[in-house]
């Protein structure tokens, strides 16, 4: 289950073409503002962002709110990968499961989730469980279906080779099921987690108390400070691009090497 | 004489068909296996070969009949039982040593003792330099040495191997024949064998039985003329081109006697008869 050891060669190798990409970013984004003379209030250079980025965290702006919007996420995508763990199990084993639940779960998926916050934050308040409610919706989906799809196409030979070795059922689960159904599991676990901060942020919009969506909106709005708003921004993208991360190392270790 | 390792009497099978028929897939075997004799299994497609070694290795229930490992009734897989089957069936995210131990480990083996006892296997099978290695690096004839280490982890007084060279190419597979009776004669394990080879059958089983189609039932026994230890001469021996042909005219005396010949059963027949000249 542990990945291959990596020489330090590699991952230089592996890192030059994401510091390339990143300073090419830069330069263009750079020489748009340049060439367009565009004003701080429609597109603010790289560096500006930068400076309000580094601001924001010293004058304290940024910290509460990245930690609100962190503390929804990472509860929303608990609960929604938890709940979705469990229902892609009982949807792959038990046939009538997945004939009455399938249609609702296609239903609840479908609507977008913009539609569905506004009547969630009437039912669960306007504090952190709604929030988390919108976040775990969002993320069920893509784990559920993953998971279902996972232990459906766990190869029966194996289970037969379980029974063979007179295997428990608790055993043929975690040695021979959990493993062979983790690649597809994993591949819905990292497609949840970027959309738990979707979740996260249309959550914040609908209902806005704290958090990064509130501060993106502040900035725009009443705040008028596009910089801050560009901050919030990128402090976003780094959370996704973080957790997403996360996830593929997660996915790494518990995978491994499958040759 | 000692009680049989393995005795069925009059057992029976059926499946459901689709469509609501019911499929007889053995009815009325009687077989007895020494222990420590081979014994091989031979017969078209739909005789039921596959069926009867998973009746007698517990993974199927005969809907009437008896079944006895060593005395006891079969209820369901039993320690004493190996099962080899026609493919690997190596889990992908284990290395080799990690397979082999997994009898071990799902029997709560604690980890020292299995992982040295997986390598002892390893080095029985001659893959001891292969431990740390993934499944999918092997090829498919190391893959089905791993699966045959494996089935030997628990010790079993009886091996069941469900046509596991068909895969394999005819030099990889002699070789294999070989390394099998090797193993055998250094395990002394009651080994029953499921092929497609009358030569196979021949050269490693002490007996052939021969299982006619829907229903399967034995319909002839066909001793091998060879010693042992056998070696790889015997393979190409008169008298094992003798036997085989007496095994082919059982198979082609099925054949003949079917009514209404089931085109699947005739082709393997007929496939089956081509083997190695």
């Amino acid at each position: 289950m542990s990945a291959q050891p990596r020489r330090p060669g590699r991952l230089i190798r592996s890192a030059v073409p994401v510091v390339l990409g990143l300073v090419v970013f830069i330069v263009v984004w750079q020489m748009v503002v340049f060439l367009g003379r565009y004003p701080d209030y429609i597109l603010p250079g790289p560096w500006t962002v930068l400076q309000r980025f580094a601001t924001a965290w010293t004058e304290g702006t940024m910290a509460p709110e990245v930690a609100a919007t962190l503390q929804e996420i990472v509860l929303g995508f608990v609960f929604g990968a938890g709940i979705g763990l469990a229902a892609g199990y009982a949807l792959a084993r038990s046939r009538v499961v997945g004939l009455v639940l399938s249609p609702y779960l296609v239903a609840a998926q479908s609507t977008p989730i913009l539609a569905l916050a506004p009547l969630l934050i009437l039912w669960f308040g306007p504090g952190l469980l709604s929030k988390i409610v919108i976040c775990s919706l969002i993320v069920f989906f893509p784990v559920a279906v993953s998971t279902a799809v996972g232990f459906r196409s766990v190869d029966p030979r194996l289970l037969e080779l379980g029974r063979s070795l007179r295997a428990t059922p608790r055993q043929i689960l975690m040695t021979l099921e959990v493993p062979a159904a983790m690649p597809s599991i994993m591949g819905g676990i990292r497609v949840g987690v970027t959309l738990a901060v979707v979740g996260a942020i249309v959550a914040e919009w609908v209902s806005p108390e704290s958090g990064l969506g509130v501060l993106i909106n502040l900035a725009r709005g009443s705040l008028f400070d596009i910089p801050l708003m560009f901050a919030a921004l990128l402090m976003l993208a780094l959370v996704g691009v973080g957790l997403y991360g996360i996830a593929v190392l997660v996915e790494r270790w518990l995978v491994g090497d499958r040759g | 004489m000692t009680s049989p390792a393995i005795r069925l009497a009059g057992v029976r099978r059926t499946f459901e068909a689709p469509g609501g028929s019911t499929l007889i897939a053995l009815d009325g075997v009687d077989l007895e296996v020494a222990p420590n004799e081979v014994v091989a299994l031979i017969g078209p497609n739909g005789s039921g070969k596959s069926t009867l070694l998973r009746v007698i290795g517990g993974l199927l229930t005969a809907d009437g009949g008896t079944v006895e490992v060593e005395g006891r009734a079969v209820t369901g897989p039993d320690p004493a039982v190996g099962f080899v089957f026609q493919e690997p069936r190596l889990l992908p995210w284990r290395d080799v040593l990690a397979n082999v131990a997994l009898p071990l480990e799902l029997a709560g083996t604690p980890r020292a003792e299995r992982e040295a006892r997986a390598h002892d296997l390893l080095r029985l099978v001659g893959l001891d330099g292969f431990a740390a290695e993934r499944p999918t690096r092997l090829s498919g004839g190391m893959r089905q040495r791993v699966a045959l280490a494996r089935a030997l982890a628990l010790g079993p007084s009886i091996l069941l191997l469900d046509e596991p060279f068909s895969a394999l190419d005819e030099l990889t597979r002699e070789r294999f024949d070989i390394e099998l009776l090797n193993l055998w004669q250094k395990t002394s394990t009651t080994v029953v064998l499921v092929t497609h080879s009358m030569t196979e059958a021949v050269f490693l089983a002490d007996r052939t039985l021969v299982l006619s189609p829907r229903p399967g039932r034995v319909v002839a026994t066909v001793p091998s003329p060879l010693g042992r230890p056998r070696r790889l001469a015997d393979l190409g021996s008169a008298a094992t081109a003798e036997a085989a042909a007496e095994v082919r005219a059982a198979l082609g005396d099925i054949r003949a006697l079917s009514a209404d010949p089931d085109p699947a059963d005739l082709a393997a027949v007929r496939a089956g008869s081509e083997g190695p000249s």
